[in-house]
This record gives C-alpha cells, sequence and structure tokens, in this order.
C-alpha cells in the first residue's frame, strides 16, 4: 500500500507541474497506476466490486483535481471504473447461470470457469453491455431475451450471492480482481496500440496524388501520413506552422525525413491554400460526448475554412481521448492559459508591462490559450482505432466505453471540497 | 497530442552523471533581511506573506522542485517558528526526492551571516543554488547549470553564475518596473563576465565611473542598464568560505559581488547567465508585490500559476481567465475596491473606499472609512467609521520601533522583531483598555497606530509603494528630468569628447543631446559644404554636378534647403575674404566674380523669399563674426546679388522692415544700405507709377 501511494504522489506531481505532456502518454501512465492501485486493494469479504471502485475512485479524484485540462485522465479512470463493473456483473450473471444450470454442483462451476475464464468473462461482458446503455435498435434485435434479464440480477446478485455462497466467494474475489486487470492491461494495449490502429487505416482515406492540410503537429497524424506513404500513396502535405508553439516547424521536418513532399505555411494563409487541399487531417486532443473537439488553438479556424469550400475536416483521435462529458457541462475545463511568454520576449516589452505608473494597469494584455473548440458541425469524420465515425455517433461509443454511473465522479469532487 | 512530450522529457532530462555525483542542492533564505515589508513583517515572515493567495516560499519552492533540486536549506531567521511550523504542515516536508530540511538561527542578522553558519554546518557538497524565498521563476536551471559547470572546468575561479533578464528601466523614475533602482552591469559579451555592479546610481551627477582598467583589460565591456537582477545565483562552495574569510561580508550584492569585483580578491570571477523566455523576479518592496502579483495573474509564471500549485480545488482558473477564490471575506454594500490586495478574513463593511492598499488578515473596515492610495494595514486593524486613511501610510497594531540603524537594508531584524512578537501578545491581551488611547488615530472604534514615515523618506515612499505612481509626479518628474537635461547640454560640449561611452553608460541616454547634436550638425554640414564648394572651383566641377553633390549632402546630414543657401553663400564669401587682396575694391571684384561664376549654384537652393532673406541675414551674421571686412561692402555686395537677381527686391525689403524693429545695435547693416533700399522703394514706386 505506502508504495502505491508514493507511486499516486509522484504521478500527482507530475500531473501538475504539467511535466507529463500528451494525451497518450498521459493515459497509459493512468491506466497503469490504476492497476497497481487494483492490485494492491485489499478485498473485503462482500462487495469487492463496491470496494474497488471505491478506491479507484478516490485515486481518480485526486489525478482529475491535479490536471483538469488533461481530459485523458478523467477518460481512463472511468473507463477502469466501467472495467470493473462490467467484470464484476459478468461474474454475477456467469454465477446466476451456472447456478441455474448445475445448482447443486459448486465446485464444478469453479472449475469450469476457471479453465476458460477469458472466453466467458468477455462473452458476458459484451452482453451485459447491452443492459447499461439505452436500448438501441441493434440491441433490440440482437438480444431481447437476455436484456431483459440480466438487469434484475445485476443489481441484487452480489449481494444475495454473498450471502448464501461464502465459498464461492473467496474463489470470486481473487477472480474479480484477476479479471479486472486482464482487461486494464487490454486497455493498456489499446491505449499505445492506437496511433498503429489508426494509422492502418491511413490507405482508406487518403488517395492518390491529394493534397492533405494539418495544422501543428500531431504523432497520430504524422503516423497516420507515414503509413500512407508506405504503401506507396503519392500525396503532397500543407503544415500549418500552429503558432505560437510553431510545432508544425517540427512536424515538416519530420515528414520531409520521410521523404513526404511538404510545404510550410503560416496559420494565417490557411484559408489561401484550402482550397487547392482535398483533405483536412488533424490530431485532437479531447474529443467530447457531442462530437466536438477539443483540439490545438486555430483548428476552429482551419475547420471553418475547410467547410467553406466543402473540404472533409478529419479528426484522428484514440478512444482514450473519448470524453463522456460534454463540453458545456460545468466542470469540464476547455482550455488552459500557458505562458505568454510563447508569444512575446518578456524583455523587449517590459516597458509596456509596467504597473508602476499611470492607471496601475499596462496597456499591453497578452493571452495565449492552448485550445480551439470545433463544434460537431464542422467535423464531418472521426477516425480512432475502431474505425471511422459521424460527430453524431460519438455518444453512441461513449455508451460502450463508460457506464452511466460514473459520468458524475467530477461533480462530486467539486462539491465534496 | 504526441508531439507535446518532446518538451517534457527535454525538460526532465538532466545529465545524469553530473546529478549522481552531488545531487543539487539550494540555500533557501527565508528572510530578506531588510524592513521594506514592515510593518507586516512584524508579525509574520515575509515568505510566508500570500501572493496571489499562496505562500511566497511555495512559488520558490516549487520552482526548486521542478528545477531538479533535490535538497534544499531553508534558512529561518525572523519568525523562524511561524516558517519551521509552515514547511512541517504543508506538502513539502512528503516530497519524495526532496527535502527540505530548515536551519534555524536567531543572531543573523543579514544573508552574510547566514550563509557563515550554513557553511559551518558543514552541509552543502559541491554547487548549489542561492536563492530568497520570495523569489518566483519558471527558468530552467539545466543550461545555466551546465555553463557553470563548464566554466568552472576550465577556470576554477569562476566560482558564481549570476541570472539576469532583460527589463528595461522606466526613464522617468529610473526604477524598474519591479520598483527597484536602475541597475548598471558591465558584462563582457564574449565571455559574459560581470565586470561591474551598481544598483545604487547616484543620478544627480548623471554619469557613473568606470574603473579605467576596466577597459583595458577587456577587449569590449557592454555596459547594461536593462537587466534586471532575478536574485538566483548559482555558486560554488568557495562563495561559502568567501563569506566566512571576509566576516565583515553582509549583503550578497552590495558586499559580496561589490567586493569580489572591486576587490579583485584571489581573482575570483562572477558570470551572468540570461534567460529570455522564461521569468524570474524576486519581491523586494510592495510596488514588486503588486508587480509580481499581476505577472502571476498574467500567467507569465506558468506553470506556477496558482491553480497549478494550490492543490486543493480552492482556486480554479474558470471560463475567460478569471479566478476564483474562497476568502471568507464578508464586503458590504456600495464597496468600491480598486487594485487593492486583500487578504483573508476581510471585513469591509458598507460604503468603504478602497484604492491600491495592501490589507491583511483579519482587518475590519467601518463604514465609510477610506483607504488612499498606497495605504498598508496590518493584521487586525480596525478603521473606524468615515475615517480617512491618508495616501502611503502604514497601520499596524504594533508601535513603531524606534529606529536605531540609519541604513534601512542592515536591519537588526531578529532583535526588533522578537520584540514585535512579545508585545503583540501582550497588546492583544489589553486591547480593550488600550483602545481608547489608540482610538484617535484611526478615528472612532479604530485600532491601530499609524506608523510615522522619517524625514527624507516620504519623497521616496511613492516609489516602492503598492500603488501606482501619481500623475502629478510624473509631470514632475519628467519636468525635473528636462531641466537635468539642460543642465546637460550645457556640459554637452565638455563630455562628448567621449561620445559613444557617455551615451551607454549615461542612463539618460543618447536623446538629451539632441539639441546640441543638432548645432554640431550644422557646423560640420557648413564644413562639408564649403569643402564641396572650394573642391567645384579649384576642380572647375560643372554647376550642375555642384547641385547635386550640395543636394546629397543635404539629405545625409537630414537639413532643409534654406541651410543650404546660407551654407553656399557662406562658402562663396569666405572664399572671397580668402583669396589675395589689398583693397575693399578689390575684395568687392572678388566677391563679383565669385558670385557671377556659381549665381547659377546658389540660386537652385533659393526657392522662395525666406530662403533669400537668411541668405542676407547669414550675410549680416558673417560681416559681424568671421568676415568683417565685408562689413563696409555690406550694401555693394547686396546691390550685386540684386543685379544678378540671387535676391529679389521683395527679399531685401522685407529683410528692411523686418530689421525696423531691431536694437539700434542691429540695425548697423540696415543703416548702411539705406541709400540702396531706399533707392529700391523708389523703383518700385516708379514702377507703380508707370502701371498707372
Amino acid at each position: 500500500m505506502p508504495d502505491t501511494q508514493a507511486l499516486v504522489n509522484d504521478f500527482l506531481n507530475k500531473l501538475k507541474k504539467r511535466k507529463i505532456e500528451g494525451s497518450q502518454a498521459t493515459a497509459k501512465q493512468t491506466a497503469e497506476l490504476l492497476r497497481s492501485v487494483i492490485s494492491q486493494t485489499r478485498m473485503p469479504y462482500t462487495n469487492q466490486a463496491s470496494a474497488l471502485i471505491h478506491s479507484v475512485k478516490a485515486v481518480g479524484e485526486r489525478l482529475i483535481a491535479a490536471n483538469p485540462v488533461e481530459l485523458a485522465v478523467g477518460n481512463v479512470v472511468r473507463r477502469v471504473l466501467h472495467i470493473i463493473r462490467e467484470e464484476d456483473l459478468s461474474l454475477t450473471t456467469a454465477a446466476m447461470a451456472g447456478l441455474n444450470l448445475s445448482a447443486e454442483s459448486d465446485d464444478e462451476d469453479d472449475t469450469d470457469r476457471d479453465n476458460h475464464p477469458a472466453l466467458s468473462a468477455a462473452a458476458i461482458a459484451a452482453a451485459s453491455r447491452s443492459t447499461l446503455r439505452p436500448p438501441s435498435l441493434q440491441t433490440l434485435l440482437e438480444d431481447v431475451p437476455d436484456s431483459a434479464a440480466v438487469p434484475h440480477t445485476s443489481s441484487s446478485g452480489g449481494d444475495s450471492e454473498g450471502k448464501s455462497k461464502s465459498a464461492d466467494k473467496s474463489s470470486r474475489s481473487r477472480k474479480l480482481k484477476h479479471d479486472v486487470i486482464e482487461a486494464v492491461n487490454e486497455l493498456i494495449q489499446d491505449i499505445s496500440t492506437c496511433r498503429e490502429l489508426i494509422a492502418e487505416q491511413a490507405v482508406e482515406h487518403i488517395h492518390q496524388n491529394e493534397v492533405i492540410l494539418t495544422l501543428g503537429s500531431s504523432r497520430t497524424v504524422l503516423e497516420f501520413l507515414c503509413a500512407a506513404k508506405e504503401k506507396k500513396r503519392s500525396f503532397r502535405v500543407f503544415v500549418a506552422e500552429g503558432a505560437p508553439r510553431y510545432q508544425g516547424h517540427l512536424l515538416a521536418k519530420e515528414l520531409v525525413t520521410r521523404g513526404l513532399q511538404t510545404t510550410l505555411i503560416t496559420d494565417s494563409a490557411v484559408f489561401a491554400m484550402i482550397s487547392r487541399v482535398n483533405m483536412v487531417i488533424v490530431g485532437a486532443h479531447a474529443v467530447m460526448a457531442n462530437g466536438g473537439v477539443i483540439a490545438p488553438v486555430g483548428l476552429n479556424m482551419v475547420a471553418l475554412a475547410a467547410q467553406k469550400h466543402a473540404v472533409p475536416f478529419v479528426v484522428l483521435a484514440g478512444s482514450h481521448k473519448l470524453c463522456p462529458l460534454y463540453p458545456h457541462h460545468p466542470e469540464v475545463l476547455l482550455n488552459e492559459l500557458r505562458s505568454p511568454s510563447e508569444l512575446l520576449d518578456f524583455g523587449e516589452f517590459s516597458d509596456c508591462l509596467d504597473f508602476g505608473s499611470g492607471i496601475g494597469a499596462p496597456l499591453l494584455h497578452v493571452v495565449n490559450p492552448t485550445f480551439d473548440y470545433v463544434p460537431p458541425k464542422l467535423v464531418s469524420l472521426f477516425i480512432t482505432d475502431t474505425g471511422g465515425h459521424n460527430p453524431s455517433y460519438m455518444y453512441r461509443l461513449i455508451a460502450d466505453y463508460y457506464s452511466a454511473d460514473d459520468l458524475v465522479l467530477e461533480r462530486r469532487t467539486a462539491s465534496g471540497n | 497530442m504526441g508531439a507535446q512530450k518532446k518538451g517534457a522529457t527535454a525538460r526532465v532530462s538532466e545529465d545524469p552523471e553530473e546529478l549522481a555525483r552531488h545531487p543539487l542542492q539550494a540555500i533557501l533564505l527565508a528572510d530578506s533581511f531588510t524592513t521594506k515589508f514592515r510593518p507586516i513583517t512584524l508579525e509574520r515572515p515575509k515568505v510566508l506573506l500570500p501572493l496571489v493567495n499562496i505562500p511566497m516560499i511555495n512559488y520558490t519552492l516549487a520552482w526548486l522542485e521542478s528545477a531538479g533540486v533535490e535538497e534544499v536549506f531553508v534558512f529561518c531567521c525572523a519568525h523562524s517558528k511561524q516558517v519551521i511550523d509552515y514547511l512541517e504542515s504543508s506538502e513539502w516536508s512528503s516530497q519524495p526526492n526532496f527535502s527540505v530540511t530548515t536551519i534555524e538561527s536567531h543572531n543573523s542578522i543579514s544573508a552574510g551571516d547566514a550563509l557563515r553558519l550554513i557553511y559551518e554546518r558543514n552541509v552543502i557538497h559541491g554547487d548549489f543554488v542561492l536563492i530568497s524565498g520570495d523569489t518566483v521563476s519558471n527558468m530552467s536551471l539545466t543550461q545555466a547549470l551546465q555553463e557553470h559547470k563548464d566554466r568552472r572546468k576550465k577556470d576554477a575561479n569562476a566560482i558564481m553564475t549570476m541570472v539576469v533578464k532583460q527589463s528595461k528601466p522606466s526613464p522617468i523614475t529610473q526604477q524598474s518596473r519591479l520598483g527597484t533602482d536602475e541597475l548598471f552591469m558591465a558584462i563582457n559579451p564574449v565571455t559574459k563576465q560581470l565586470l561591474y555592479y551598481e544598483d545604487k546610481a547616484e543620478y544627480s551627477k548623471g554619469f557613473i565611473s568606470l574603473d579605467k582598467t576596466l577597459i583595458a583589460d577587456n577587449p569590449s565591456v557592454i555596459l547594461h542598464n536593462d537587466k534586471q537582477d532575478c536574485y538566483i545565483d548559482i555558486c560554488s562552495q568557495e562563495v561559502l568560505s568567501l563569506f566566512t574569510d571576509n566576516f565583515d561580508y553582509q549583503h550578497l550584492r552590495r558586499h559580496f559581488v561589490k567586493g569580489l569585483l572591486v576587490d579583485d580578491i584571489m581573482g575570483y570571477k562572477i558570470f551572468t547567465h540570461e534567460i529570455h523566455s522564461s521569468y524570474a523576479a524576486r519581491i523586494d518592496n510592495f510596488r514588486s508585490y503588486d508587480t509580481i502579483s499581476k505577472d502571476i495573474i498574467q500567467r507569465w509564471t506558468y506553470p506556477f500559476v496558482p491553480d497549478v500549485l494550490c492543490g486543493s480545488s480552492a482556486i480554479k482558473v474558470e471560463r475567460q481567465g478569471t479566478y476564483r477564490a474562497s476568502e471568507r471575506c464578508t464586503i458590504g454594500s456600495n464597496v468600491t475596491i480598486e487594485g487593492s490586495y486583500i487578504w483573508n478574513n476581510v471585513t469591509i463593511e458598507d460604503g468603504c473606499q478602497l484604492r491600491n492598499a495592501i490589507v491583511c488578515d483579519g482587518v475590519i473596515l467601518k463604514s465609510g472609512a477610506v483607504l488612499q492610495p498606497g495605504v498598508i494595514l496590518s493584521f487586525k486593524v480596525v478603521v473606524g467609521q468615515q475615517f480617512v486613511v491618508p495616501a502611503y501610510s502604514k497601520v499596524s497594531l504594533l508601535q513603531q520601533p524606534t529606529q536605531q540603524d540609519s541604513d534601512e537594508e542592515l536591519e537588526y531584524a531578529d532583535s526588533t522583531s522578537g520584540t514585535g512578537e512579545l508585545r503583540s501578545d501582550k497588546l492583544n491581551g489589553d486591547i480593550a483598555p488600550d483602545l481608547s488611547e489608540i482610538a484617535s488615530e484611526l478615528g472612532t472604534g479604530g485600532v491601530g497606530y499609524i506608523w510615522k514615515v522619517f524625514e527624507g523618506a516620504y519623497d521616496e515612499e511613492w516609489r516602492h509603494s503598492v500603488a501606482p505612481i501619481p500623475t502629478d509626479k510624473l509631470v514632475k518628474l519628467m519636468l525635473d528630468r528636462d531641466e537635468d537635461e539642460e543642465l546637460l547640454t550645457q556640459d554637452g560640449n565638455i563630455i562628448s569628447a567621449s561620445g559613444e561611452l557617455k551615451t551607454d553608460s549615461d542612463g539618460n541616454g543618447s536623446e538629451d543631446d539632441d539639441n546640441e547634436d543638432s548645432r554640431d550638425d550644422y557646423v560640420s554640414f557648413e564644413k562639408e559644404v564649403e569643402a564641396t564648394f572650394l573642391r567645384a572651383v579649384h576642380e572647375n566641377v560643372k554647376v550642375d554636378l555642384a547641385v547635386l553633390e550640395v543636394n546629397a549632402l543635404r539629405l545625409s546630414y537630414n537639413m532643409a534647403s534654406v541651410d543650404c543657401g546660407g551654407a553656399i553663400f557662406y562658402s562663396m564669401m569666405k572664399l572671397a575674404v580668402e583669396s589675395p587682396h589689398n583693397s575693399a575694391s578689390e575684395l568687392h571684384r572678388n566677391a563679383a566674380d565669385i558670385v557671377t561664376t556659381w549665381q547659377k549654384l546658389l540660386k537652385s537652393f533659393l526657392h522662395d523669399i525666406d530662403e533669400e532673406i537668411e541668405v542676407i541675414l547669414k550675410f549680416e551674421e558673417m560681416c559681424l563674426e568671421s568676415a568683417k571686412e565685408f562689413a563696409a561692402l555690406f550694401p555693394q555686395i547686396l546691390h550685386l546679388l540684386y543685379d544678378k537677381e540671387i535676391l529679389q527686391e521683395d527679399a531685401i525689403l522685407r529683410w528692411a522692415d523686418e530689421k525696423e524693429g531691431a536694437d539700434e545695435s542691429d540695425k548697423v547693416f540696415l543703416k548702411r544700405s539705406e541709400k540702396f533700399i531706399q533707392w529700391l522703394r523708389e523703383a518700385e514706386e516708379e514702377e507703380e507709377e508707370e502701371d498707372e
């Protein structure tokens, strides 16, 4: 326990000092941290799932508070919570099913599940997932009888089980933890391979002799473009430099070393160039539940330009960037104001920033926001590791990944303090 | 964003070898050893004063931690118990890889004493960062540290690297935006060695003096007045032993730095490291408290901004970048607060007015109280109803200690503050009986003493106050400066021989020579024109070419064509005087010859009457000063010019009219040419008559 505590503190510190940058790294580290938190949590005799949820939530709240702008942290915390719930659910339904089928032999049931645990858990999780989201046409068609039966057992199953079958319980408690850790491992795997998965789809979207425009720099975009290049597509890339951090310069350099025909333009030249562009491909900081995108500053302008000239605006985002919150949600911090020194040199302008004379405030103010918000109507397509999606489809994806109970995580934090 | 990671890894990756050998240490002086923050500092140490709601020391510690420092020694002196208690209860005591150790002392009265004590403890084992607990920064130490180490390898005498930052001082008040005096530094631009440091230059003198050897020894020296000392130093161990060897060193800058620079002890050298994009500043006085607070709110210190530093969600940057903090303050209705700092648990009743004041914890402003700009209210002061606290006054529950030392910097902080604490306890105990006695000072129901400002100090009060400098002060300063300039211009001719150095070294800078410069310019322009003209005469240059050349000169000297006409005429007449002649008539012939040959040149610069009048005036001036021989010939030459149609009769008549009202002495030439003018007038009349 103490060493997880130290790990948590260390990670909190890093988050606070903004030492980890990039959603993917943050997401991965959060997941790894939560994995160790789960493995260190002592399991009580009854109600293990809620114990796990409780400990993950406790850590998660602190992590989110440490850097509220990095939405990936909250996303991963919620996904881990969702995993716990799902695994718990799958175990109880399996136990119920086992009870129904072979009510006499408890031992057999256990051994049976031990033989092929991953298979059964996954299958039941998939089935139970449908119970967590509002019924869609698809689920209604697919498994009507199951979804009707499961909710009833899930709510009361854990407790009634615990009373009747204590021997089963202890094995199941170990089982739950084991399954959850397995699933979190899968999540970590997903996060670290999301770029490749996204890049695999590149050839379907980038065609011969096309002109692609991007702004700033995103590793996902870089790999996406390179994947298309490797498949012998020949196309050109316009890179808008992405003031004030000018990461577009780095991207252009990287693209050139990979042998791509690259043109660097200023951000303000985007509108002038957009008519020659076939497709805009950009990365995102986070994708909100309504399909809106929080992205590096300047992207809204690009999206508007693209809309004006009917150029498809494609956003690449790993599934860890899907945020179950809506941008109008008061807890969502849409922006971070970085140091104005990225814009101008303090020394050169220090005489304009004198507070000491005149009215006591300088006439010069410098504001340096990091992010822009692109409304869903400006986005043509999202490409995630699970494929291409419409902005209007985002909430469905989110329902797959998160359970509705966890969305309020942050509200509790805010009112708690 | 994947690419954002790069910055992070670059910042974290410090040379592992170097760090492995010596964990980087830092000495943090949790006492500034000054009295500038009195009376607040009598009750609470300066480093614990809230800066945008967070105690100052947190900014410093957070920076040290993120800059890769692993061990910090916090030197506490005044109110050491408060500092130690705070640190123990704060998060800093439980950080992994970052240890905070406190060193307590009760008899240190200066930074020098503190460093001597630390030397005795023998805890510093390598290079260390010396910083005071009121410094805010977000710079990366990696590069500065590397530079320092590289220099050390080459030259063991490079014992200290000072961090400086560009910051232009205000030309009017001669102080930086932090309220400190203008700082002069001489730096060798190649090696970055610091050669001269002066933070208390005397402006009345208008110049600073540098040691001659300084310029002799260094191939190039740049004198800066636009650098700000960040008070972040990277020191080698020798610094500590130097303080021990020179037991009279008290002040870090005034004694130590200057001592090293002036006395040249054992050839030790100090270098500078300039930071550009990052921020660093020290809170030295109330003005810098104000400035740095605002810088923090504007996020220059990112990531050390309150919403990041403060772990709890007490402070959050909300949308539109407004900060919201829970302060437990009660503010009544109809209250005006402008540019003020209000700390915790403050009660402000209805109808109060606060302008640019600092209001400490627990203060109560009764209804209708008015704080004028620059007021400091220390802890728990109560201001009575309708009472107006005069500008720049400092109010405290504690009585003002009698000043023992005229040198404000070298306060015996411990002794006074110790008694201060005692007294405060006593005061809190029997506040009720005292009430009536104190009440008079702060209106009815008021509690607290208004500190008296010492004679002479009052003038300086506005310089360091939280309140912006009032406009009338600025205007007054501006006027003073103009007067100074005039003085300087008079001296200018003598000093200007050292031209270049002066413009650099003098804070007032190049502009103040403008007047004198333009006169200088004209003289040299005239000389140039003359030379050109003479060349034209001797080499028989065509008139067109000469016109061209003079025109070029006119442009390069930025002169009007009026000046050209005068200058050319002057050169012509000078030539006439200088060419051999025996009598006045011969001189007249000379002049006539020259005028005839070069009339076209002269004419091409005389476009209107004003320019022609200028020529006459010039001629007059010549006759009086440089070429007195012409004095007798004045009317003849005038006639000659008229004949050659260089001067129109209008010009001559107008000149005459202008001169009519002048002094008798000025009329000499007018009288001499009276006949000619008379003739001109008559000719005119005749013409008019003919016309009729």
